[in-house]
């Protein structure tokens, strides 16, 4: 009788088959299906014409500009700063001479690409999908193993097609239960990476497990997926399901007729077995999460909005206590200061962490008929065209800008400002984005991220808020 | 790309964990060309205060590190974003090698393709390294990578290992893409089966 085959992880089930050879030292020629390009990609492309060489599989690449263009209109001419409009241009120009399928600013279908790339259905289960962005694990969602690559490697994968990987270890990321009222995706992720750490998860793709994952939309799992990389993992993944697939049917790329059925087939047969071995396991309760908020210059700087700042004089080594003081200093903040107590001046509800319909429309239930507080300026960035006019068509645009929130045109925006939209120093901002890094929104700037619903909370009480203290009002 | 075999410098400490790339260059800086010198944009915010005034208290600042060409930090260091011009900004800054206990795993690829050394040494040396370095302001460092082993201020040898693949790329100073393009048929033999699959 033959062997049972080794019980497998989707992780091992989406690597093997696109191993195209192995070197003796360890390290896998990886093939690449889908190649996601955005506006930073201009050093790349200099890359290969320095050595005079082109693009292989146009027709496996996918541009649109995210991080350059403007959120106030869709005129590249809007860019004031002339480098950073040369980036924008650079992608156009770069995709049109390569045959690099191009959504521009003209495109509704435009906007960040890690909004697009599923709502197109370019990001399909099973698939090896990078871009020149940390934040590619998004895709791992759909039950694909995505991740950011730096310049050099976008440059080879332009030519090439190809990666060289080691391959990384695994780590299982299991919610047990159901989530509590008021608590969404974002929380899950924020406690995650304070139980894991900033580097918890290096070297590790997360696999995301358990009932709180599966009760999950898509939009939820991308979010947990999107900041992977923020617990040090360069990938993520959901193992497909209904959900993924009744999600999927019918999206521009996505297969169709006889060729959808054969897929279906496939990806069904994708999530991990049982009895598969990971090699580390982390388990939460659903239960125990509640709102989270960051107070800190880490994403592991993160804490339930019912809890204090830290006490520098509380921390286990000197080391710690000084890194403590600095990350206080910059941020403004009191040991011990409720985190309630915290006034905001600006709110940012976008980016591909918190940019999709669902993400709208749970920061719109909190807006609904109230007002942005007095002193606060607060933005909404939709996360692509279609996300915007999905959005409009909703009616959530009429209650953003009833509560007087500004509401914008689809980018990156405010996560990192890299065109224009940022923080002033001194600031302090409720973002939906994925880094409070020193700086990360403008130089000077104090980020708290959270999720959309909480942002949303801040900007009508004017401070950090307990979402679960303001009841829907329709 | 530059090879990399041994090298012995000014080492400095930046004894912090989780320094994330944006740090290392905010992204206000993304959009310039690679021919730009980085190095002017290295840890730009933490370097300098609200008015451009370089801060006294950031380590960098010190005179005694203008010349140093190895960085000690502490863990997690590269963590975020995967702009490869935090790579550009410590080679152009001067720097070719980095000692961490641990490294972002996007920012440890990037430094291996541009000729920067990241070398991962257990936390507790790491540690004995930065309080002998913070004791001694302009303590030298060696690093030999073909035999892997770092030399301390007291000439003990700490051991690392380097991927066997990244190493010899770096010995030579090769370029992966050409490498890989010699692979060529390969890549196309995959791409026929996949095709009839």
């Amino acid at each position: 009788m033959p062997l049972a085959p080794a019980p497998r992880t989707l992780f091992d089930k989406i690597w093997e088959p696109h191993v195209v050879m192995q070197r003796d030292d360890g390290q896998s020629l990886l093939y690449v299906d889908r190649h996601l390009v955005q506006d930073g990609s201009a050093p790349a492309f200099e890359m290969l014409r320095q050595r005079g060489l082109g693009v292989r599989r146009a027709d496996l690449a996918f541009a649109t500009p995210d991080h350059y263009v403007p959120t106030g209109s869709r005129r590249l001419a809007d860019i004031a700063d002339g480098e950073k409009r040369a980036m924008a241009q650079a992608l156009q120009d770069d995709s049109a001479a390569a045959g690099i399928r191009f959504f521009g600013l003209d495109d509704e279908r435009q906007g960040i690409v890690h909004v697009v790339g599923p709502e197109q259905g370019l990001s399909l289960p099973g698939a090896v999908i990078v871009c020149g962005d940390s934040h590619t694990a998004t895709h791992g969602a759909l039950g694909a193993l995505a991740f950011g690559i730096g310049a050099s490697e976008v440059a080879h994968v332009l030519a090439t097609q190809t990666l060289w990987q080691r391959k990384p270890r695994t780590l299982r990321v299991v919610i047990d239960g159901r989530l509590p009222a008021g608590v969404s995706a974002k929380d899950i992720i924020l406690g995650v990476i304070a139980k894991v750490g900033a580097g918890g998860g290096t070297g590790h793709v997360i696999e995301y497990a358990g009932e709180a994952i599966r009760a999950l939309s898509m939009e939820g799992r991308m979010t947990v997926c999107n900041m992977s990389i923020e617990a040090g993992a360069r990938a993520g993944l959901v193992a497909p399901d209904d959900t993924t697939f009744a999600w999927l049917a019918g999206r521009p790329h996505a297969p169709r007729g006889p060729t959808w059925d054969a897929a279906l087939a496939r990806w069904r047969g994708l999530p991990t077995d049982d009895g598969a071995v990971f090699d580390h396991e982390v388990r939460l309760n659903a239960a125990d999460i509640a709102p989270m908020v960051t107070w800190g210059n880490s994403p592991e700087d993160a804490l339930p909005i019912t809890g204090r700042v830290p006490d520098p004089a509380d921390a286990p080594s000197a080391e710690r206590r000084d890194a403590l003081q600095r990350t206080l200093a910059y941020m403004g903040l009191q040991p011990g200061q409720p985190l309630t107590a915290l006034s905001v001046d600006r709110v940012f509800i976008g980016s591909c962490t918190n940019g999709r319909i669902e993400d709208l429309r749970s920061a719109a239930a909190v807006a609904r008929g109230r007002r942005v507080a007095e002193g606060v300026e607060a933005w909404v960035v939709p996360g692509s065209g279609l996300v915007k006019r999905q959005a409009e068509t909703e009616g959530l645009d009429a209650v953003f800008r009833a509560a007087g929130f500004q509401w914008r045109h689809a980018g990156c925006s405010m996560c990192l400002g890299t065109n224009g939209d940022q923080v002033a120093a001194g600031q302090r901002c409720a973002s939906t984005s994925n880094r409070n890094f020193v700086g990360r929104q403008g130089p000077g700037s104090r980020t708290h991220l959270m999720s959309p619903a909480m942002a949303a909370a801040a900007a009508v009480t004017g401070r950090l808020a307990d979402v679960r203290d303001l009841p829907s009002t329709r | 790309m530059q090879a990399f075999r041994q090298l012995e410098a000014v080492a400095a400490p930046l004894a912090r964990a989780n320094i994330d790339t944006d740090q290392i260059v905010p992204a206000l800086y993304l959009q310039k060309p690679r021919s730009d010198n980085f190095g002017h944009y290295l840890f730009h915010d933490v370097r300098h205060d609200a008015r451009g005034e370089r801060r006294p208290d950031f380590v960098l600042n010190a005179a005694v590190y203008a010349e140093a060409r190895i960085l000690v930090a502490g863990r997690n260091f590269g963590c975020g974003s995967s702009r490869e011009h935090a790579v550009w900004a410590l080679h152009d800054g001067g720097f070719r090698a980095v000692i961490a206990p641990s490294f972002g795993d996007i920012f440890h690829s990037n430094a291996l393709k541009n000729g920067l050394l990241p070398v991962r040494l257990p936390e507790s040396v790491v540690d004995d390294l930065l309080a002998a370095l913070l004791a001694a302001p302009g303590t030298r460092l060696r690093v030999d990578l073909e035999a892997q082993v770092v030399t301390g201020p007291q000439g003990r040898a700490e051991p690392f290992v380097t991927d066997p693949f990244a190493r010899h790329c770096l010995l030579e100073g090769l370029d992966e893409i050409d490498y890989t393009l010699t692979q060529e048929a390969r890549i196309e033999d995959f791409e026929r089966h996949r095709a009839i699959d």
